[in-house]
């Protein structure tokens, strides 16, 4: 049997005065690619926070490397985390530091490795995304694909167990897009990590994950391999996974008649 | 006047609020700070930042704020003929008041804003939270070393700011007005003392540092993570540091003169 590397059992969550997360519950079993795919506004990018402890549940547990996540101390938090790597929406360079300073950033602050030592592995870790002849350039001068991929190079700095992965294709141009695609992948094999990515593009997703959850509503909606997916009959998967506008999700907010809107209570 | 009153008491909750949640971020950075000396390289690149890149506008103002003592003072004193007293005149307003007071309010407009923009742009961008996903606190790595270079920073550009104010005082005094040089700087020597005077001074600077370098962080790791967000936190950082150091000088010199 395959062990879980991360677990979400029975999970609940809610900010003030809205609930995100009504009981979901899921496995990640160690060196798959898991997909967690939903609507925007779903919390799809709550429950990555809820896995790396930004957040506490109201209900229910997440367990990582079966320890329970919110029950940890600050310390016992930032051991987990060493455990974990992230890429970013939109990738959260550190815009004062060079892209070689980002990658370094992770092995300075948390291991006593010599400057020589960091030197050949962030050229390392860069020459695995691509991206070891722009070393020397500041975040701002990195196109929006480059800046993901750097993120990315300093995700993995410290080999972590597990990556978690944000919307790592929002706003990319198509050859990016295949590019971080066939990287999360990749790397996922080479370096027998397990893949969390929350997404809702599809064909991109579909091509690449193992498993794949749909969230909506608060709860699992639905969950199965991609070619389970894509056969599935659910209104919601089938509107999802075709993108059709209209459906169980409806094209207008909810709200009041259209004529009476218009002409005025009298009419 | 039901909703007048609902407001009036959700502003003044959420000012208890910020006050306790600015409190907790003093308690946290305070602990965290050890590393801040360790590793005192970060504290120095931010006192370049926030200490030296607001010397220009600290020497031009104080340069200007010392000329005008000098001739408003000249204008005051000739009338009890005692015009060499300006010397005094020029160095007590500025060590003990003007020196820390004026430049706690430029270091508001100047450094604080800087701090808390960059403070809710990384938040805005998710650089904090990257940061404390790779297990390093943000308030160890990033408030805590500025924190201690605005401490480090205010009392410095406070004594230059009293040095270049009085430099600026003699310049209209002595060679433009005509005071004789000799009881311009005699005076001051006999009249300034060094713990009632130059200390009290030293002591508010301090003081002022620590409050307006904190609002400003506190103001920027508060900041709704928008543009609009960060804008009001900005205006925030100016207008409460301003009324912050004015308060604090009030009560500060009530103590000291008592």
């Amino acid at each position: 049997m395959t062990q879980n590397i991360v677990e979400i059992d029975n999970l609940s969550f809610g900010y003030k005065n809205r609930t995100l997360h009504k009981g979901i519950s899921m496995a990640f079993p160690k060196g798959k690619v898991v997909a967690i795919m939903g609507g925007s506004g779903s919390g799809k990018t709550t429950l990555l926070r809820l896995i790396g402890g930004q957040f506490k549940p109201s209900a229910g547990e997440v367990r990582v490397t079966g320890e329970v996540v919110h029950k940890q101390s600050r310390d016992g938090l930032y051991q987990l985390r060493r455990k974990m790597g992230m890429l970013f929406q939109q990738g959260a360079l550190f815009t004062d530091l060079s892209v070689y300073d980002n990658v370094a950033f992770p092995m300075r602050e948390l291991t006593d490795l010599s400057e020589s030592m960091i030197r050949d592995l962030v050229l390392l870790k860069l020459h695995a995304v691509g991206l070891r002849g722009a070393h020397q350039l500041m975040p701002t001068e990195l196109s929006g694909g480059m800046a993901r991929r750097v993120a990315l190079a300093r995700a993995i700095a410290l080999d972590p167990q597990i990556m978690m992965y944000d919307e790592p294709f929002a706003g990319l141009d198509p050859i990016s897009m295949a590019v971080i695609c066939d990287l999360i992948r990749t790397l996922n094999d080479a370096l027998g990590i397990t893949s969390i990515v929350v997404t809702h593009d599809v064909e991109e997703t579909f091509s690449f994950a193992d498993y794949i959850y749909f969230v909506a509503d608060g709860v699992v909606a639905a969950e199965g391999s991609p070619d389970d997916l894509r056969q599935s009959t659910l209104p919601f998967i089938h509107q999802f996974v075709h993108g059709e506008k209209d459906g169980p999700v409806p094209f207008h907010y909810a709200t009041g008649d259209y004529k009476q809107d218009l002409l005025g209570p009298e009419a | 006047m039901i909703n007048f009153l609902r407001n009036l008491g959700s502003n003044f909750i959420d000012q208890i609020w910020r006050l306790g949640a600015g409190g907790r971020l003093f308690g946290l950075m305070l602990i965290s700070s050890g590393e801040s000396f360790r590793r005192f390289r970060l504290v120095v690149r931010e006192v370049y930042f926030t200490g030296v890149n607001s010397l220009v506008i600290i020497s031009v103002s104080a340069f200007f704020v010392g000329m005008v003592l000098a001739l408003q003072g000249y204008h005051t004193l000739q009338k009890y003929g005692s015009s060499e007293a300006i010397g005094v005149l020029v160095a007590l307003a500025l060590v003990r008041e003007l020196g820390p007071v004026v430049t706690a309010l430029l270091f508001a407009g100047r450094a604080g804003t800087a701090i808390t923009a960059e403070i809710g742009l990384m938040k805005a961008t998710e650089q904090l939270s990257a940061m404390e996903m790779m297990a390093v606190s943000p308030i160890a790595r990033v408030i805590a070393p500025r924190f201690w270079a605005g401490v480090i920073s205010l009392p410095i550009l406070a004594a230059l700011f009293s040095m270049i104010g009085i430099l600026g005082g003699y310049l209209v005094a002595v060679p433009l007005i005509g005071v004789d040089a000799g009881a311009f700087w005699s005076q001051m020597q006999a009249n300034v003392d060094w713990q009632f005077d130059i200390l009290n001074g030293v002591i508010k600077s301090v003081v002022f540092g620590v409050a307006c370098t904190m609002i400003a962080l506190f103001e920027g790791y508060d900041a709704p993570p928008t543009a609009e967000g960060v804008s009001r936190a900005t205006t925030r950082t100016v207008v409460t540091s301003s009324l912050a150091v004015l308060a604090l000088d009030f009560a500060l010199t009530s103590f000291m003169i008592i």
